[in-house]
């Protein structure tokens, strides 16, 4: 893992993209000390992806910069060795676990692909390392072996946290990735990524609309409206306190035990 | 979300390739052992002639099947049957040819239009749509002027006519492929574009890949067939099935029809037997990607 | 061994399920759908039965593999070919699995299913209007004219306010949320007297969630339809629910009142399920979750409860043979050990 000498891991500054005459992201600041995690709510159009595919280099900014452990990366890469480098500051696990993988590789395969991507170590070394990760994600030796079509969402996605992990980020993006598990297994893959990141101090982004998964995994929380902050501050007080009216309909609309759905005052502009 | 399906283990190629081709029904069998015949004869036609398919002796003109000569002699004298087997090779490698040069080059303008999107993309698609409007036959036709008849001008000719068609169906499947969530977490660890391309994308559009070339070398036997008849593609005295339709046409009004049904039934058999077997692949292909 | 392909019934006949109101308008007895997948036989729903009353919000909750869709579908007629159906369903008395031609379509007009994709379910190259008002006009006979009046006045109660123009639109020019409220207006044209909802918020963002699940709430109370609300999510079944069943593998395993759900569940998996979400209000160090994942009906072991293998409580009997269904302070356990967990599952969820 990369070495920030304190600075923060990661930092986004004066970010801003726009789509031809749609300005989707505007604005957007904010700083991950290490070690810490973040969380970007919004409703759907806010950004929140925009912002994570801006970070991992899938989109380029149209202003403003991005620096991972203490690395401009606000310009899209000049070489693979670039982009590989890059890919060992921040990765990311994406929404839907059936897309995620290819659907003709194993999960040993996959790990073992970007092991090969990121170090020139033997094959007995990676098998090793191979093994290790898909213990820290839970697989079993079975799973590990199958292809996608036989194993669960949530096996899959512990595939590519697995994968995530090989390259040893010091951020991992996640982009909604829980929202599409079963309850059960949401609770299972959310202890799992607790568990991860106190063992290896990874920092995590968390892109989510589900406020109560915010609540157990982040530290900060970031709140976005129609690309723009309108709140930002510990997860705990935007959570209990929100300030802003954005925030307030987001909290007043998650469901939990006692909610009544009301039809809101503000008509929906669509 | 869906319940998870049980567990199958790897298992080895053969076996998938087996199982994919029993999965396509009793015509798709029924198809897959024809082609399998069809490619045994294209290798060794020639070996198993019982009679040398180029000997003329005129006095057997036209002669019906006797004892020995199951289909009979052609309108120079020579054993029908032993001209359809050398004519096999001809008839089926030509075309083999052609499918080879046309996905090749179609696989590789595909992927990287798909792959590369933007200006790549209009500049690719312009120049295919281009070579979209020259049908196979014109460029033979044109191949042939310039460069003299025969079977090689005649198969690059038919490989340029048919690179658009690989390369449009290609790119939409390589586009999609290209747009799912594996090849962004790729391209986020920093792994290379070839790379990425040859080791998941292409592969994961194989099926659609294979399927494209039986189908296509259907089409590929009928035109270098059709050219051949129009003496643009193998010449006489080479046995080649749409040479025998064109050279004993002229027994069908005088009451010998045998020889030339016979070459025409070779590659009707074929060419039906290739596209079915092509369809039920791509049938299958696009149920996989559900 | 049990076979599989013939499940013994238990109908369910409980007599705390009807309502002095009368006979239920939806009553699930015994229903059990085997599908045929890769050749074999294959059951995804087991012997399920509930009840809704005229006018009552019933909610559906499962993960995957529970069934609660596939329940559903076989109320809505909606089944996949080849697949046995066993059990009764009887809507206003009748057999559903019996109609046929003019009382099929009467049928349908009486029950009406909101999909969880709007977009999958409308023809984009047709307009709005024409896809609501058409079941008006085809089945009902009414004249064009009154119909798109009806439409329009719909529309404004789902809070779309220029129903002329919206009716002139295509879908591809709507967002999610606003075809949803359309999909919601257009179930409601042909007066159904039962609404049918496959998870019809899962799609949309949390604020618009809340939007048409307000809508729904209200329009259903006002025309005192009746409501199988399907969905992943407990709070949210309950939030607009009088009962809800959690089903389970393709079973039922508890029909309780929905504002008992949290406070007084009747089986562990209920409690389990609640206490797996995390809490909005605080951190807790490690979420409750139940080891290992939910089961469909054909992948559960034979011969004993479903959940036992994952179950913090299970006890020899609970392998030993299915359990039936218990009745208990006016709702439904399929728990062998209910009456013995009585009151201690909250406290175990809440540790």
């Amino acid at each position: 893992m990369a070495n920030t000498n304190g600075a923060p891991v990661l930092e986004a500054t004066g970010l801003r993209k726009e789509f031809g005459d749609l300005v989707v992201v505007d604005d957007i600041s904010f700083r991950l000390p290490l070690g810490r995690s973040l969380a970007i709510v919004g409703e759907s159009g806010a950004g929140k992806t925009t912002i994570a595919r801006m970070i991992v280099g899938l989109e380029p900014p149209t202003r403003g910069t991005i620096i991972a452990c203490g690395h401009d990366r606000s310009r899209p890469a000049r070489s693979t060795r670039d982009r590989r480098r890059r890919g060992r500051e921040v990765q990311i696990v994406f929404q839907d676990p059936y897309t995620s993988l290819d659907p003709r590789q194993t999960a040993e395969g996959t790990i073992d692909e970007v092991l090969r991507l990121h170090h020139g170590w033997p094959a007995s070394r990676r098998r090793a390392r191979t093994a290790e990760l898909a213990d820290l994600v839970g697989l079993d030796t079975r799973q590990s072996r199958a292809l996608p079509r036989s194993l669960s969402g949530g096996q899959r996605q512990r595939v590519a946290i697995a994968r995530a992990l090989a390259a040893e980020p010091a951020v991992l993006i996640l982009d909604e990735s829980v929202a599409s598990l079963d309850v059960s297994i949401q609770a299972q893959v959310l202890n799992l990524l607790a568990d991860i990141r106190d063992e290896t101090h990874v920092s995590y982004v968390l892109i989510s609309h589900d406020l109560a998964v915010v609540r157990q995994l982040t530290d900060e929380t970031l709140v976005l409206h129609c690309g723009k902050v309108v709140e930002r501050g510990p997860t705990a007080r935007v959570l209990d306190d929100p300030q802003h009216p954005c925030t307030q309909r987001l909290r007043a609309s998650a469901p939990r035990p006692g909610w009544k759905p009301r039809r809101q005052a503000l008509p929906t502009a669509e | 979300m869906s319940a998870a399906v049980p567990l199958s283990g790897p298992v080895s190629r053969r076996h998938r390739v087996w199982a994919m081709v029993r999965a396509t029904g009793p015509a798709g069998i029924a198809s897959a052992i024809i082609v399998a015949v069809a490619a045994f004869l294209a290798l060794f036609g020639p070996l198993l002639a019982p009679y040398p398919p180029n000997l003329p002796n005129l006095s057997l003109s036209w002669v019906g099947p006797t004892g020995g000569h199951l289909l009979g002699y052609d309108f120079e004298g020579r054993d029908v049957l032993s001209r359809l087997l050398a004519g096999a090779q001809t008839a089926m490698l030509g075309p083999l040819a052609v499918v080879t040069v046309s996905m090749t080059a179609g696989t590789l303008f595909a992927v990287i239009a798909a792959w590369r999107r933007g200006a790549s993309d209009v500049v690719i698609s312009s120049g295919l749509d281009i070579l979209f409007a020259f049908p196979g036959i014109l460029l033979a036709v044109l191949a042939a002027a310039v460069f003299g008849a025969g079977l090689i001008a005649a198969a690059i000719a038919l490989s340029i006519a048919y690179l658009p068609y690989v390369a449009r169906v290609l790119r939409g499947a390589a586009l999609r492929e290209r747009s799912q969530p594996y090849v962004a977490a790729l391209e986020v660890q920093g792994a290379s574009a070839r790379s990425i391309c040859l080791r998941h994308l292409i592969p994961n559009i194989a099926p659609l890949i294979v399927a494209q070339a039986t189908i296509l070398f259907g089409y590929a036997i009928v035109d270098l067939a059709a050219i051949s008849f129009l003496g643009l593609g193998v010449q006489p005295p080479t046995a080649n099935w749409g040479v025998m339709i064109s050279e004993n046409q002229s027994g069908i009004v005088q009451g010998y029809p045998l020889p030339a049904l016979a070459a025409g039934v070779c590659i009707v058999v074929v060419v039906i037997a290739v596209n079915v077997l092509g369809e039920r692949l791509i049938e299958q292909a696009q149920a996989a990607h559900e | 061994m049990n076979d599989p392909g013939r499940i013994q019934p238990t109908a369910c006949t409980l007599e705390s399920t009807r309502t002095a109101a009368g006979a239920p308008l939806l009553e699930v007895a015994g229903l059990t759908v085997l599908l045929e997948v890769d050749g074999a036989k294959r059951a995804v729903l087991r012997d399920v039965s509930l009840t809704v009353q005229q006018g009552e919000a019933v909610g559906l909750v499962g993960e995957s593999g529970s069934g609660k869709s596939m329940t559903a579908r076989a109320i809505d007629r909606l089944l996949p070919r080849g697949a046995e159906v066993q059990g009764s369903i009887r809507f206003g008395g009748a057999d559903v699995n019996a109609l046929a031609g003019a009382d099929l379509r009467r049928y349908r007009n009486q029950v009406a299913m909101i999909f969880q994709d709007p977009r999958a379910h409308t023809n984009p190259v047709r307009r709005v209007g024409d896809f609501m008002t058409e079941a008006l006009r085809t089945n009902l006979g009414v004249p064009a004219a009154e119909a798109r009046r009806r439409a329009v006045d719909m529309l404004s109660q789902v809070g779309i306010e220029d129903g002329d123009r919206r009716l002139r639109q295509y879908p591809h020019q709507m967002s999610g949320g606003m075809l949803q409220r359309i999909m919601i207006a257009a179930a409601l044209l042909t007066e159904p007297r039962l609404l049918l909802a496959d998870e019809p918020t899962t799609a949309l963002d949390v604020t618009t969630q809340a939007e048409v699940m307000a809508i729904l709430d209200g329009l259903r109370r006002d025309f005192g339809l009746a409501m199988l609300f399907i969905t992943h999510d407990l709070e949210l079944a309950a939030a607009i629910c009088d009962r809800t069943v959690v089903m389970y593998a393709g079973q039922v395993v508890e029909v309780r009142a929905s504002t008992l759900l949290h406070t007084d569940p009747l089986h562990p998996y209920t409690a389990a399920l609640a206490a797996a979400r995390p809490d909005i209000g605080q951190t807790a160090h490690r979420l409750r979750a139940i080891p290992g994942r939910p089961l469909s009906a054909f992948e559960a072991p034979p011969g004993e409860c479903a959940f036992a293998p994952r179950c913090a409580h299970a006890g020899d009997i609970c392998r030993t043979a299915v359990p039936a269904l218990i009745e208990l302070d006016g709702g439904i356990s399929r728990c062998a050990l209910a009456r013995e967990l009585r009151g201690k599952l909250q406290e175990a969820a809440s540790g």
